[in-house]
């Protein structure tokens, strides 16, 4: 029988923060510019220009560390990390090493195994690179410095991590903490969440840490799983065969589900840190991390707490609505505004989430804003409209957030509560179906339904089912 | 008498009583150019068009009353490591021999609001990595007042701009001493602020630590002229100090009770003795008008170069990577590898000083060396700064030469780095300790080559510095 | 000299530093180097233990901007000095992926 290899992993994750501006120049962070329309001498390192920290920056980056039970280097400083990369325009990233901004803390995640706490090694702030497209028709590469300088945070956590499960445990875990902070929308595939992959293998039962590899380019969760899968057995195949497994860093392709080293000659791997001398040490003040601590938001645990205590509606609805802080900020704003909290929940738990497995999207996307929403549920409470034209108007919301009572003032979608024309076109129906007339008057409860249904088409939907069905019966028992 | 005896601030009153134009002043500038740069070389850039039409709208808000300052008018040469909108500036060096600004330095921008007319950028050691303005890429500049000699450096150009008469003033950086040696050995005033004094955005960094701008000018009046414009906090240079800056204020004629300390140290082996004697009769003057002038040990001397060459060439060696044939500047041709393209332009851009230094920068930040190295220099700048602390405890300012000898001959002084390095060692530790200091002219040696005598102050006691030098040029002047 | 340069660290510092040295330039470099090193070597005879490095003169702390955008479009200016440039960005040989 073969041995028993246990896998250890740690994590880099990179967070592009949420501020308006760029970490060191008044440059805006917004995605989707043309290339290089956002940017500035600062942060496409001209000659004699100089940097400047935006002090949200530090903010948020103090509230994630207060958040994963960090403590806060309250003295801290940048450093210049030097190497040679044409995203990287002055050849130096600004970032910490010496005294990043918080240390020591971790977070609890839940797996089937169980409850268990991730140790986080460190946090520090540190300016994006910009972006390389690689042109195949010149045989060159084109720089784009928009996303050059965006602030991030890399969080590094200790080698607490044993399977891909617990990795994703992991993420999801400081996803939903930085999004309940506002500090970042934490999306994998834009990259404004990365993860880059520590991971080495060892007997099990033995002490010793094997020889690690750093994994990069994983874009998404079956990305990170499939990588850890693949460098695990990579490894392991190697130690079987006597051989050693080298430190490097290495390329995830998940295309081709395996990965290739990334290094050339050229890279020494020796950044030479040093103190950035254009940037003064931040020091973070007892009163200063008072005002971060009061403004830090409710987090879930207290918030489902909240959510009990409140609204009465079901657990399984308060799990799912506190999973994602953008879910959890519409049903407060739409429920607030129209005071139905089940009803929010209900379209949030069946029209929402459908809508959003259907497209392929995360909660964040969601596209009506709770003003919206609340209008609709409105509309359908005064039976301006009924469910199914809910429904419809609900779908064009989502895509395009329209306003529901113009719009279904403009497409004409009002249920018409005009009696006598409800009555004439239920005197055509009856004429024109005498068989179901017959079936109804011998007895047979079902031919009402037909009844209705070819009534409410008549009237394009935009009759009151109910009222339709109370008018037939009328007319039926005469 | 012509105009060009006049200082700057003699000069911008006669242009606003009308008694000449500011056009006038420039083409007499351009007339001295004309004559002398063939042979100086005091300009990488002259931009004689731009000026003459700057010449006059200048002249129009003079005219219009909008314009006023002691500056307005003004013909400056700006050294060129500072950034200006629409004209070269090239650090000297190959690397950037095509860098046309966007953007000027916040200096500049200083200055020409208060109505000086840039006329062009001087030349100067390559990055501002030298003494003598003999790295440039650009040719060597001579000392107007011999012009065997060199004119001292990194500031060379401006020193000997100045000297010569191709402007009324300019600006100078100094990072160990680029403004206050050039000054001294081309006879010219020269200041080097308070670290933070004047915002260092827009010029081209070198040691990011030391680095200052500073004002080369004809006398004291005109250097506290100068200083007082550019000096401003700037909200885009982090290392900028809001402080005060009324310098001409201190332009008083008095230095009673003043505290004068001659460190011991500063008079030792190597040092010239006329430059001695010059140095020291220059005390005696001060010490005639009421000084209180004493001897004593600053100690620490002769760390402050290994220091200094290690923290500069660490920051240099970050500073300098930017420069990589990307987004401006020189590029080579023809090579398809990224790295390979890097190292050729790279070793093809910079001259042997800039790569002396950047092997040298790289090095003590490299792995393994980091401590002993660079954070070693670091601790040692700290017990220097400890020294200065202890001096002006107990004096108001200190007195000693600029340089060990006065302006040495050309080509003499790069075959032989370490000891071109030491002839930094009365200038370095004042960048290393964020010190003002200044130079002034106080007297010739035999070949008639000038002699500065240097005054050191703690943080932020310009005015003292500049009422100490005022008070010693009034008192020469009379003689 | 104390400190000996040898070709693997002129090489290795070639690789940091981005330059790459004719024969000739190696070889005074390596006796450049190796005679400030000596001269640095100086700082030894200094006791500094206890003394904590000095990175900035003043004890200036929390220099900060709001986050407010100030800057536009600038794109124009920030390639105009680019040794070449394409579809609004700046070209560079191919890396390697």
């Amino acid at each position: 029988m073969g041995k028993q290899y246990e896998t250890v992993i740690g994590l880099e994750v990179h967070i592009e923060l949420a501020t308006k501006t760029k970490i060191f120049c008044g440059c805006s962070t917004a995605f989707g510019g043309a290339p290089n329309t956002h940017t500035c001498p600062v942060c496409t390192g001209m000659p004699g220009s100089l940097p400047v920290l935006n002090k949200q920056v530090v903010e948020y980056a103090v509230g994630v560390g207060l958040a994963t039970n960090c403590s806060i280097t309250q003295y801290c400083k940048f450093d210049r990390k030097n190497y040679f990369y044409p995203d990287n325009p002055q050849n130096y990233q600004i970032s910490q090493l010496y005294l990043p901004v918080c240390h020591d803390g971790y977070v609890e995640i839940e797996t089937e195994g169980g409850v268990r706490k991730v140790g986080i090694h460190e946090i520090h702030m540190e300016e994006d690179a910009g972006k390389l497209i690689h042109d195949d028709w010149e045989d060159c590469s084109l720089v784009d410095y928009n996303r050059s300088g965006v602030p991030l945070i890399e969080i590094v956590s200790e080698p607490d991590m044993r399977s891909a499960e617990e990795v994703i445990a992991y993420l999801e875990k400081l996803r939903m903490i930085v999004q309940y902070l506002g500090a970042s929308d934490c999306k994998l595939q834009e990259g404004s969440m990365r993860a880059d992959v520590n991971l080495s293998v060892r007997e099990a039962g033995s002490e010793k840490l094997g020889t690690r590899t750093e994994m990069k380019n994983l874009n998404s969760f079956r990305a990170i799983a499939r990588a850890i899968e693949g460098e695990r057995e990579r490894q392991i195949e190697l130690l079987e065969a006597g051989k050693d497994v080298l430190q490097e860093t290495r390329r995830w392709d998940d295309a081709k589900e395996c990965s290739y080293p990334m290094r050339s000659k050229e890279d020494a791997q020796d950044y030479r840190y040093f103190p950035d001398p254009d940037l003064v040490p931040v020091y973070i003040s007892e009163e200063w991390l008072e005002q971060i601590k009061a403004s830090q938001p409710e987090f879930r645990t207290e918030k489902m707490k909240r959510y009990k205590e409140e609204y009465d509606i079901p657990d399984y609805d308060i799990e799912i609505i506190t999973g994602s802080k953008r879910m959890a900020d519409l049903f407060e704003e739409t429920t607030a505004l129209c005071g139905q909290p089940k009803k929010v929940s209900n379209w949030l738990m069946v029209e929402t989430l459908r809508l959003l497995k259907e497209n392929g999207l995360e909660p964040q996307d969601i596209g009506f804003s709770a003003q919206h929403l609340a209008a609709l549920i409105t509309l359908v409470d005064r039976k301006v409209i009924n469910s199914s034209v809910a429904k419809e108007v609900f779908e064009v919301m989502s895509r395009e957030d329209v306003d529901p009572v113009k719009y279904v003032e403009e497409k004409g979608l009002k249920t018409v509560n005009d009696e006598g024309a409800l009555k004439k076109t239920i005197e055509e129906i009856l004429a024109a179906n005498p068989q179901s007339v017959e079936d109804y008057r011998n007895g047979k409860e079902k031919a009402i339904g037909f009844l209705v249904g070819q009534t409410m088409k008549a009237m394009k939907g935009k009759a009151d089912p109910a009222g339709v069905n109370a008018l037939l019966r009328e007319a039926l028992s005469k | 008498m012509s105009i060009l005896d006049d200082t700057a601030v003699e000069l911008s009153e006669k242009i606003k009583k009308g008694e000449i134009k500011v056009r006038e002043a420039v083409e007499a500038v351009f007339a001295v150019i004309d004559q002398k740069e063939a042979l100086l070389n005091c300009y990488v850039t002259l931009e004689k068009e731009k000026a003459l039409k700057r010449a006059e709208e200048v002249q129009a808000g003079i005219d219009a009353g909008e314009l006023t300052g002691p500056l307005a008018g003004v013909p400056f040469a700006i050294k060129d490591n500072l950034c200006t909108e629409g004209t070269l500036t090239t650090c000297s060096s190959k690397i950037l021999e095509n860098f046309v600004p966007t953007y000027s330095a916040e200096a500049v921008i200083n200055l020409e609001k208060a109505g000086a007319v840039i006329i062009g950028k001087t030349n100067m050691d390559e990055f501002a990595m030298g003494s003598t303005t003999e790295t440039s890429y650009y040719g060597v500049t001579r000392n107007p007042r011999n012009t065997d000699h060199v004119p001292g450096g990194s500031s060379g150009g401006s020193a000997a701009a100045v000297a010569a008469g191709e402007c009324f003033a300019a600006l100078g950086s100094d990072t160990g001493g680029s403004i206050r040696q050039p000054a001294s050995y081309c006879g010219v005033v020269g200041m080097k602020p308070t670290y933070g004094t004047v915002s260092r955005y827009g010029l081209i960094a070198y040691g990011s630590s030391l680095d200052q701008i500073g004002p080369l000018t004809k006398d004291v009046r005109d250097l506290a002229t100068v200083l007082e414009t550019i000096a401003s906090y700037d909200a885009k240079d982090s290392t900028s100090m809001k402080r005060d800056t009324d310098f001409t204020s201190a332009l008083v004629e008095d230095v009673a009770g003043m505290r004068i300390g001659i460190p011991r140290d500063y008079f030792g082996e190597g040092l010239d003795p006329e430059v001695k004697q010059a140095v020291l009769s220059a005390a005696e003057v001060l010490k005639a008008k009421g000084a209180v002038v004493e001897e004593f040990d600053l100690s620490l001397v002769e760390y402050a170069i290994p220091t200094y060459y290690t923290i500069a060439a660490a920051e240099a060696s970050s500073n300098l990577e930017r420069f990589d044939g990307v987004k401006y500047g020189y590029r080579t041709k023809g090579v398809e590898d990224l790295h390979a393209m890097y190292k050729k332009t790279r070793s093809e851009g910079f001259g042997p000083e800039v790569k002396r230094r950047i092997m040298l920068g790289s090095f003590v930040l490299s792995s393994g060396y980091y401590d002993a190295y660079y954070l070693k220099a670091l601790r040692v700048k700290a017990l220097i700064k400890k020294a200065f602390d202890d001096a002006f405890s107990k004096y108001d300012m200190i007195l000693g030469p600029v340089a060990p000898t006065t302006a040495p001959k050309l080509g003499e002084s790069l075959s032989d780095p370490l000891k071109m390095y030491l002839g930094d060692i009365y200038t370095i530790s004042v960048n290393l300790a964020g010190l003002p200091a200044l130079s002034v002219p106080c007297g010739v040696d035999q070949k008639g080559l000038p002699i500065g005598v240097q005054l050191i102050g703690d943080c932020f006691q310009e005015k003292k510095l500049i009422r100490a030098a005022y008070t010693y040029e009034c008192a020469v002047k009379g003689d | 000299m104390a400190n000996i340069i040898d070709d693997a660290t002129i090489e290795y510092v070639g690789i940091l530093a981005k330059l790459s040295l004719s024969e000739e330039e190696k070889e005074q470099a390596k006796k450049d180097m190796g005679s400030m090193l000596d001269y640095i070597d100086k700082l030894n005879e200094l006791d500094t233990a206890g003394t904590e490095p000095m990175s900035h003169i003043f004890p200036v702390q929390n220099v900060f901007r709001e986050d407010v955008v100030t800057n536009g479009d600038d794109s124009e200016k920030m390639l105009k000095n680019a040794p070449e440039e394409k579809d609004n960005m700046f070209v560079v040989p191919k890396t390697v992926e």
